[in-house]
């Protein structure tokens, strides 16, 4: 570890004398107090509030079934379907056969989604739909609550299907 | 398509045409004797151009028409929904040298070019740091810059090619999702150095502020020793089609990785698993397991001239040219076969190949009606050989495959016309 960080500094430093100098004028101020900007894996970084499948039920149909079908499974955008494909010559990459993890779904939705009219849905709003979603892929019962602490604990059909190339 | 006039003499290095180095200097001296001669200057004195009487346009406030109507950019639409997530790819076959021009660097939105304020725009670092910190534009132009020549290449570049049947396209529909630019901007690491980044952070998840809030998590290591926030490309203020006021680079690595409309940086011990680095940007396998954070761009190279749907002329003496890039480190050789890849002869490196950057390369051929297969095959300072268009692909799942570096073949035909083969 420490050889890795001199190494480290000396690619840094060899940077720098291609820059001629290094007099840096330290403009950064205080961020906002409570900044969040992402909802990763481990479950950081996801907001307080809760949802069901079955409120996400009527948010889905109006606002995400037109581009993803009613039940999930439109080409081209299919959230729902695909399981015991990935090894076929059509395999078909949803959230249930393909995601290999629930947060994932909410971080997507939260700041991409509805596609045209993004991030105007509320959190509840969000964990709401993400319930639906896995719902539809038979990952949720249609009164689960979903929340930060149980989003994480969504087991992912996928999950081990990824192979994390070395980092060169 | 340049054409070179005077015929060289001597033996071919390589089958089908191909002509050595030592050609090419003796054919750059028939070069000029050659424009001397050329047809056109002697019909000057029968008829008198109308552009050589009466003055032309003024000087224009900012750019100005394209020299040539085709000077544009291929739109591939890659959402049902509209033309706001898709890219346009450049126009490789009617450039040269290396460096492309802003106007015709690819682009690729997931939600569309913002329209973004640049003083209210804010980037903040936070997460695993000392101190959580926001930046301005005004601010970030005070700092320390430096200025790189690189190449930038999507991931999914070349991917028509990895589809079943070759289709009849120009080289910039095929392969255009790469370009290059001087970019000029502050390293990463003097923002993350300011915030105090803690012992146990690995990864920085990268967040841009248009429609589609697109993020990624890039490894510490990059981002400390080789990212920059992007302020100017090809020496003027970022275009908002690339990411004003300002856009994460981190050269060598897939495009979507250089986050554009950057806004913020959060230091994590592991990366967050965002959308584009698990169903997307992964590259699924023949098993059924799927490759993640495959971020270096590998060994590639492309023919752009003779291209796809050109049509030689005259027979004679053609200059092959192309480029050909590395995220790897620097290219180290090109070499072109005339012949599908049963022959091989060393193509000159015109620009200086350097770290991350793309060079041209050229060789002279005899064409003199005969059939051919035109290649070309990048090795980098790794040691890395641009691998066959069936190797690349012998374990990929079909219709998946982001990160294709396979060897694009030329057909060029007895009547001059070149295709797009899969040889």
């Amino acid at each position: 570890m420490r050889s890795l960080v001199l190494c480290l500094l000396s690619l840094a430093s060899l940077a720098e004398a291609q820059m001629g100098h290094d007099l840096r004028p330290a403009l950064g101020i205080d961020a906002p107090e409570g900044y969040e900007s992402v909802a990763a894996s481990d479950g950081s970084g996801l907001p307080p509030g809760t949802g069901t499948a079955e409120t996400g039920r009527m948010i889905y149909l109006t606002q995400c079934a037109a581009c993803h079908g009613a039940d999930g499974k439109l080409r081209g955008n299919a959230l729902v379907g695909g399981a015991g494909t990935l090894t076929t010559s059509s395999a078909l990459k949803t959230v249930g056969s393909y995601w290999p993890y629930a947060t994932t779904l909410f971080d997507y939705v939260k700041r991409a989604m509805p596609y045209g009219n993004e991030k105007t849905l509320s959190d509840p709003d969000v964990y709401a739909v993400t319930a639906y979603v896995l719902h539809l892929n038979g990952l949720l019962a249609l009164d689960a609550e979903l929340s930060a602490q149980t989003l994480v604990e969504v087991e992912m059909p996928n999950r081990d299907g990824f192979v994390q190339s070395p980092l060169r | 398509m340049h054409q070179l006039e005077d015929e060289p003499h001597g033996d071919d290095t390589a089958g089908n045409g191909l002509l050595s180095r030592r050609h090419w200097l003796q054919l750059g001296a028939g070069t000029a004797a050659a424009a001397v001669m050329t047809p056109l200057l002697a019909q000057e004195s029968i008829d008198q151009e109308p552009w050589r009487s009466g003055s032309g346009a003024p000087p224009s406030v900012y750019g100005d028409r394209p020299s040539m109507a085709s000077l544009q950019r291929e739109q591939i639409s890659v959402h049902p929904m509209g033309r706001q997530a898709g890219a346009s790819s450049t126009p490789l076959q009617l450039l040269n040298g290396t460096i492309t021009p802003n106007g015709l660097h690819f682009e690729r939105h997931h939600s569309g070019i913002p329209e973004i304020d640049p003083v209210s725009h804010k980037l903040t670092v936070h997460g695993l740091v000392a101190r959580p910190l926001t930046f301005d534009y005004d601010a970030l132009l005070r700092y320390p810059m430096q200025s790189r020549v690189l190449f930038l290449e999507c991931s999914g570049n070349s991917y028509r090619n990895t589809l079943a049947g070759a289709l009849d396209e120009t080289a910039g529909a095929l392969h255009g999702l790469i370009s290059s630019a001087e970019w000029t901007g502050v390293p990463l690491h003097f923002l993350l150095d300011e915030a105090g980044v803690d012992a146990s952070a690995q990864w920085v998840i990268a967040e841009g502020a248009d429609a589609a809030g697109m993020n990624r998590s890039v490894p510490l290591s990059l981002a400390l020793n080789d990212a920059m926030i992007a302020l100017y490309q090809n020496g003027e203020p970022l275009r908002r089609s690339q990411g004003f006021p300002m856009r994460l680079l981190v050269p060598g690595c897939e495009g979507n990785l250089s986050v554009k409309w950057l806004r913020s940086l959060k230091l994590l011990d592991q990366p967050a698993q965002t959308r584009e680095e698990t169903s997307k940007y992964t590259d699924l396998k023949l098993d059924g397991k799927a490759a993640q954070f495959s971020l270096r761009m590998q060994a590639k190279s492309v023919i752009t001239s003779p291209s796809g749907k050109m049509r030689l002329g005259r027979q004679g003496v053609y200059e092959i040219s192309g480029l050909a890039w590395s995220g790897n480190g620097s290219i180290r050789r090109v070499e072109v076969s005339a012949d599908g890849g049963r022959s091989w002869a060393e193509a000159m490196l015109q620009s200086e190949p350097g770290p991350m950057r793309a060079v041209r390369f050229r060789i002279p051929w005899r064409w003199q009606g005969q059939p051919a297969v035109l290649q070309s095959r990048a090795v980098d300072s790794a040691g890395n050989v641009q691998p066959t268009r069936a190797s690349a692909l012998a374990n990929v799942a079909p219709g998946f495959s982001y990160h294709f570096n396979g060897i694009q073949s030329w057909q060029v035909n007895a009547n001059g016309s070149v295709r797009n083969v899969y040889a």
